[in-house]
Order: C-alpha cells, then structure tokens, then sequence
C-alpha cells in the first residue's frame, strides 16, 4: 500500500472499496444501514455498473465517493482507495481525496446540473483553475480540447453558450467534459442517461466507452436500466437493500444471474426482442386482486362495430400572434397533421422522442389542450364539444408522475370517491367509498389503504391509486402517458401486467405513450412512431419490430441498448420473488 | 427583443393614461373646482364665467383629452394651497425623498444580504437564530414606533442625534443635497434607519430561503463534486443565484419607500415628497395630490421596466438567442 505509487498505473485499480458501510445517525440516536459490507474493484478503463431499484443504497456509494454524503449519513468503517491513493474515512467523509480533481462527477439530469447563469467556459475552467492552477488561457485551451474530446461541434462558439442554449445531449457532454477535466482516475456516473432521448443515450453512452477505453479512467456506473449495462459495463454488481447480492463480469451477470432477486430482477427487464404474455413480474399481490379485478365494470361492448378512438388529422400549435402588423408567425406546430383509430379492447401504442408530440396528442385527446384543428371522437362522439359528461367520464388519464399526479392532502379514498361521487356513479359516499375499496382491491393494494394518505406509499403504489382512480368513472378509453417511466423496473412489470389484466377484464381500450420500446412493445397490439409532430410509420407490434419500414424507425430501434447478454426468461412457473 | 421592448413600452403607456384618468378624476370631481377658486361672495354669473374660462364646460372626453395632453407638457396645475406650480413644489421636494430612500436602500441591500446569506449557510447556530427571531420583531414593528423610539433614545436621551429635518443642505444646480454637510448626514441616520428596517428583514428572509433553495439545487452539487472550494461556491455561484428574485423585490420595495415614505417622513418632519402629500391631503389640495399620484404611477411603471432590463442583463435565459 505504500508503494502504490511506483507500480505502474494501469495494474493499480481506479477504484478499490474493502467492506464500506455507510450509516445515517438519526436524531433519537437509532441508526439505519445505507449500505454495508461493500467490496468494490474497478480497474482503470474498466466501467463497473451499480444496479439495483430506488433506496437499494447505490446512490449512497457513489454520493459517498464523491463526498456528497448528506447528513447525517458518515462512512461508518471499511477502505477505500481511489487511483492507489487511500482515502481518510475516520471522519464518517471522505477526506485526503479532492472532489473534482480525483473523482469525477456525472449527474443524472443535464438540465439542472449546470448553472444557468454562467458560460460553458466558466465553469469548465473553474474547476481546472482551481486544481490544476492553470490560467485562464491555459484554462481555456485545455476547456477547447475537451469540448473537442466529448465531440460537441464549434467548441470555440459553445464556450462562449450558456446552458440553456444547448440541447440535452450537448450539456450531458459538457457535463463529462467537467467530470473529466483534472484527468480523476475515477468517474462516477450517476444515471448519466437516464433524463436523455433513446438516440442521445446511445451517443452519450458510446462516449463513456471511448473515455474509459482511451484515457484509462475507471467508470463507476450507478444505474437501473438493464440495457444500458448491458450495453456498456464490463462488470456489474447488483444491490439490493444496501448490499451487493451478486457481482462479476456483464455477460455471466446478466446471462445467468445465480441469486434469487438478480434473476427476479433481470427477468422483469420488458425485452426488445420477444413478446411476452405476461412480464415476469415478482409477485405481491395479495388473492383477492383478482377477484376484485372482475368487480370492476368497465363500460366497454357498446361499440357498434366501430372504433373505440378516431382521431383525424389532429393539429395543435402553440403561440404565433405577431406582435407587428406583417410580423411572421411564431406558432410551433406541436402536433401536424395526425390520424389514427383505436379498436375496441387494443392497447395502441404511441412511440417517439420528447418532443414529438406524442404526449400533446394525448392531452388533446383528454380535452387538456384544443387542438387547432382536426377531429377526436370516441366511440363516434366528437369530443369537441365535450360539456356531455358521458363522454369525459368514458375516457380518463393516467400521467407519468405519480408523486405529482395525486394530491398529497386528500385521503386516498376521498381521492378515489370524488369522480365516483362527480359522475353520480354511486348514490351515497359510503357507496363510494365501496367501489373506492373495491378498486384498490382491484389493482393490488389493500382496502385499508384509503385511510392513508399519498405519503405513506411508494412509486409503485401511487401508480396502482392513479389507475385505480382513472378507473372510478368506468372508463371505455385509458390514456397511459408514459405510466412506468419513472418506476423501478421489478416495480414497472407489474404495473404492465395490472394494466394488461384491466384491459382483459373490463375490454377497455387504451393508448400507451412511451420512448421505451421495450415497454411498447411488451404493450402494445399495434404502434405508431411519431416524429415532429407526424407519424412515420404504424403497423401492429409484431410487424414494426420483425420489419420496419421507415428509416426514423429503423434508427430507433438500433439505439435502443441490446439486451443480447440478458438471459431469456426463464418459464414463469420457475418465477422469481422478491 | 425589440418587439419585447416595444409591447412592454405600449403597456407602460396603457397603465399610464389609467392612472391619469384617475388623476383627472380627482381633479374634476373631488370637490366643484370653480367653488374653490371664486371668492365666498362671487355671483353665479361670475362663477359661470369662470367654469367656461376654465373650460369647465365641455363634453368631459375633451377635458380629459385636454389633461393628458398639458400632464403631457408637464402642466399639473397650481396648489391651491400656495398657489404655486406643483411641478416646481414636487421638484423641491424631490430630493430629500430620494436621498433618504438611496440611505435606506443601500443600508437594507448591505445587512440584509449578508445576514441573509450567513442564516442559509449555517441554519442551526444560536446567531442565525437569533436574526431569525428579530427579523420576526423588524418585520412586525409599525415604522412609527421604530421611529419614534430612535427618536427618543438617541435624540431625546443620549443626546447624539437631532430629531427632526435635514440639517444642513448644499443645492447644486436646484438639488439640494445633505450629503455634504455633517448635519445633513446626522439626520439622515435616523430617518434612514427607521425607513430601512422592515426592507432590511424582507430582503434577510428572501435571501435566506433563496439561499436555502439554491443550494440543495442540483448545480450546486454538481459545483461541490467538483471539488470548488466552498466560499466560491457561496458567494460567486450561489449568491448570484439567490439574488435573482431579490432584484424584484427591491425594485418594487424601491417604489413602495419613495410612495409611501409618508409615515417616516411625518415622524421626523422630513421636507420629502411624503409630508407634501399628507399637507395636500389635510387642506384637500386636489393638484397635489393628482400630480402625487401621476408621479408614484410613472414611478412603478419605470422602475418595473428597469427590472426587466436588469433581469435580461442578469440572466442569459431572457437574452435573445445569439445563433
């Protein structure tokens, strides 16, 4: 250990981490377990992925490397050493190691973590003026050949840009432009995908790779998506509740995971590849979902034959009065001319990149913007008039975000009985509050949970209240906008899988909007890839991923993270649980 | 930007002839005008006379077309009190107005922000709770108790301090300044103190919970895993951060005080703008006090302009996109 220095540097590992425990002291003196008995190796040019769902802890390791620990969070007892150099951890932080200099940082979301009042310039150079004692023009030129390293165009001009004059790939870029600017000998990279576009997070992605590789620099990748690891980690380890429960090379990891919750956990991955019935999802359903499941009424079957949703050549533009007479028109045409039916009982999928529209058409289908022109009718009733509350009522929503989508005020039953009680679908509250209970039954949760409030639940259970909630006024028509996008994946198969169940059930139609083709196509009876505003291509599941035909659809499918290395899953009478 | 400029100046303007529509209001129905200026024994045909020498007479459209375009000229009539032009009492006043609001704006910007910032960065020490609970008593505390008691613990008991007016003044070119003389500055303090106080508490507590929110932000993390030192990542990067609604705040503050400085200035019989009004006010000097309201409209109106500006200065997003 004290001769680190002089063994050549590609045989002393980036990062080598003995038994790390990190706790949090709480005010009445318990203390929790973040993480515990983690041992950690990643050699120089090495990327070495952390997977695990939301408060497996892996966040704390990175958080703790970088000396982001919050309190009351210290670094309770093991080794840590960083490029050789060992790191002081008496102190519950790390110490004797420089922040920026010897580890650097990627976050998650490039839109927030670069300062929105300071060039590019200024705070690439900040950080090498500040360890590295260069000037500013030497500051400057180093910051124009790194802009030139992480491949953004015209480095001269962006570093003269401000944040919000870059799109989110560029600052992503400008983002590792950072991390890497005093040469560190680790970068941890929390998420570093995860805010961005199927296209950009390919780009970005093949960049981490060619840092690693080029300039020797060992990655710590802190991730939930199976596809980018399999796309670009040599080693994984997967975490669950603080600990690491299995660890080893990509292939052997993800091709044939030993422990229980690894396999439950890479076989609820929505796969590209094959259709599935069912996710292979971990069960926590208590018994009586099912039953409930049948209690509750759709209104679908009343069709006439025709489609459950015609939308025709819907368009919406945002802006565009002139404030000068002859001035030009300002409007941005969110939505361009798009037609398409849903048949009773389908799930349609909406695919695309943000900004593409798809989720304005969904909320121009749900009446929450007017569309500049083009028709909605569902079941052949035009919603443009939509003061008849048979037809608001037959279609209902349900958003991406649900810490946002329920109001954190209302107990979950009122919650759940206001559209009951708004549509007159029930007499009394109390039979409200019934059907209320039975819709939480329904979607696997317990009756009882209607006494608590939004709070007291997870991610997943809030999406379960949110279904249930569209499913109050018995709807003929569901507008899934991303519904799993901000959900664990184990967490992810089973809320596909209520969904799916729902549709079977009560033959309710929906349309599922998301950029996850995976998920789309685990989904989905039939698609539409939408691009500026248009769509490019639509043809049922089967046949837009055996042979597309647009060349947009085409180059989405290729940026999607090959799940190769991924074991197939196995029957799902051998399912996993957690 | 042009066309955000221009669409901002035709709102300003709009605002503006509501205000003198206001002010003309004021003038030619507050009262019988004609009444106010005859003599107590004028017969009707001389008060006749004298409402169509006044114009008094025709359809009210083209008297208030009339008003607008002599406020326009800078025309606002003669007080009824002095008989002299209001413009040229206003321009008197004006300065004793705006040198004790500079006093207390400067004063309240130079505690508030630090004390703001030093409550952000460290919550739990028994100093930032102990601004927090004052800045509680500053903000509640009415300015005429403030005032009057600095009044009578450093003007009537310690002696130190005078307890009205403004000293001694220097004019230059028709402005009079107490900045230039010992006694100018003596009273200055008090009034400025006094003033100053409860913008001082709200700029401490919106700096303080800016603070609070800028630094949980995800840039300042980012800044702090990149291993800036931490007096940098405060003041150069943070602070510029937090004071983007403190710009705001001042602005509008800034307006409030030359408006409103009312009850200090009556405390401390402060020649300003403020007493002139309350004087108006109490012999009902209908001139002065729609030639008051003309000047605290174009007031708020251009210091809100001002604070666009500052903020399209301040922050690149508001600036055009330079392709």
């Amino acid at each position: 250990m004290a001769n680190t220095g002089k063994v050549t540097a590609m045989t002393v590992p980036s990062l080598d981490i003995r038994g790390l425990a990190v706790n949090y002291e709480l005010a009445d003196g318990t203390v929790s377990a973040a993480v515990s008995d983690i041992d950690l190796t990643i050699m120089p040019g090495q990327i070495h992925a952390l997977v695990g769902e939301s408060g497996a802890g892996k966040t704390t390791i990175g958080n703790a490397l970088m000396g982001l620990l919050q309190e009351p969070g210290r670094i309770a007892e093991g080794v840590i050493r960083i490029g050789g150099k060992p790191v002081d951890t008496r102190t519950g932080r790390a110490e004797g190691i420089v922040p920026g200099k010897d580890v650097g940082a990627i976050f998650q979301d490039p839109m927030t973590s670069l300062n929105p009042l300071f060039t590019v310039e200024s705070q690439l150079c900040e950080t090498m003026r500040f360890h590295l004692g260069l000037s500013k023009r030497q500051a400057r030129e180093r910051a124009l050949s790194l802009l030139n390293a992480v491949g953004i165009p015209e480095p001269e001009r962006r570093l003269k840009s401000y944040p919000h004059q870059l799109s989110g790939g560029q600052r992503q870029r400008v983002v590792i432009a950072a991390a890497l600017c005093c040469d560190p000998r680790l970068i941890v990279a929390d998420e570093p995908t995860t805010a961005l576009d199927v296209s950009v997070q390919a780009q970005i992605l093949k960049l981490i790779r060619g840092l690693a590789d080029e300039r020797g620099v060992g990655v710590l990748l802190v991730t939930h998506n199976m596809g980018v690891v399999a796309e670009v980690a040599d080693h994984v380890s997967i975490m669950l509740k603080g600990r690491i429960v299995e660890s080893g090379p990509v292939d052997r990891v993800l091709g044939a995971p030993e422990h229980p919750y690894a396999r439950a956990l890479i076989g609820a991955v929505p796969r590209i590849d094959v259709k599935l019935d069912r996710l292979l999802a971990p069960s926590e359903e208590n018994p009586s979902a099912a039953a409930a499941r049948r209690k509750v009424r759709g209104a679908a079957g009343d069709e006439g034959g025709g489609a459950a949703l015609d939308v025709e050549d819907l368009r919406v533009e945002y802006g565009g009065v002139p404030f000068l007479p002859g001035g030009k028109s300002k409007a941005f045409r969110a939505v361009d001319g798009v037609s398409f039916s849903v048949k009773p009982g389908e799930i349609f999928g909406l695919v695309g990149e943000s900004g593409c529209g798809k989720t304005t058409v969904a909320n121009a289908i749900a009446g929450l913007v007017t569309p500049t022109s083009g028709g909605v009718r569902l079941s052949g009733e035009d919603l443009a008039s939509r003061r008849r509350s048979g037809a608001r009522k037959a279609l209902q929503m349900v958003f991406q975000d649900p810490y946002s989508a329920l109001n954190p005020r209302l107990r979950i039953r009122s919650a759940l009985a206001e559209p009951i009680l708004f549509y007159k679908l029930a007499a009394t509250s109390a039979e409200a509050a019934e059907d209320a209970a039975v819709l939480l039954e329904a979607v696997g949760l317990d009756r009882s949970a209607g006494d608590r409030y939004p709070h007291a639940f997870s991610g997943g259970q809030r999406q379960r209240i949110a279904i249930a909630r569209a499913l109050g006024p018995r709807p003929r028509f569901l507008v899934c906008d991303e519904p799993t996008s901000s959900l664990d994946v184990s967490v992810q198969a089973q809320i596909l899988n209520l969904l799916k169940d729902l549709r079977d059930v009560t033959g309710m139609s929906m349309l599922f909007i998301s950029h996850d083709l995976a998920v789309v196509r685990q989904m989905c009876d039939r698609i539409a890839v939408m691009k500026g505003g248009r769509i490019v291509e639509l043809a049922t599941s089967e046949g837009l991923f055996a042979d597309p035909q647009h060349p947009y659809t085409r180059e989405l499918l290729s940026f999607a993270p090959s799940l190769d290395k991924i074991a197939r899953p196995p029957a799902p009478a051998n399912g996993a649980s957690l | 930007m042009l066309s955000a400029i221009a669409s901002r100046l035709s709102q300003a303007l709009l605002v503006m002839l509501a205000v003198t529509a206001i002010a003309f209001v004021m003038f030619r129905y507050v009262g019988d005008p004609v009444a106010m200026m005859s003599r107590e024994d004028a017969t009707p045909a001389e008060k006749a006379e004298l409402r169509r020498s006044l114009g008094l007479d025709r359809p009210v459209l083209v008297q208030y077309g009339d008003f607008v375009g002599r406020v326009a000229r800078g025309q606002l009539g003669v007080s009824f009190r002095n008989q002299r032009p209001v413009v040229e009492l206003m321009a008197e006043r004006l300065p004793a107005t705006l040198e004790l609001v500079l006093v207390a704006t400067l004063l309240s910007l130079s505690v508030g922000v630090p004390l703001g910032v030093f409550c952000a960065l460290k919550p739990d020490s028994a100093a930032a709770r102990a601004i927090q609970t004052l800045s509680l008593v500053g903000i509640s505390m009415p300015t005429f108790v403030t005032g009057i008691g600095l009044i009578l613990l450093f003007a009537v008991v310690l002696r130190w301090l005078p307890s009205f007016g403004r000293g001694d003044v220097v004019s230059i070119g028709g402005w009079t300044t107490g900045f230039l003389s010992r006694s100018g500055w003596a009273s200055l303090i008090l009034p400025g103190v006094t003033l100053a106080l409860y913008q001082l508490t709200l700029i401490m507590r919106l700096v303080r919970a800016e603070m609070i929110d800028v630094m949980s932000s995800d840039y300042i993390r980012f800044a702090k895993a990149r291993g800036l030192p931490p007096r940098y990542i405060h003041f150069r990067l943070a602070l510029r951060n937090a004071l983007m609604p403190v710009i705001t705040v001042t602005g509008l503050q800034i307006g409030s005080l030359i408006a409103f400085a009312i009850v200090t200035e009556t405390v401390f019989q402060w020649p300003g703008m403020g007493l002139l009004f309350i004087q108006a006010v109490s012999f009902a000097d209908v001139p002065v006090m729609a030639a008051y309201l003309l000047f605290v409209g174009a007031l708020f109106v251009l210091i809100n302009m001002a604070v666009d500006v500052i903020y399209t200065v301040v922050d690149p997003r508001l600036r055009t996109r330079r392709a």
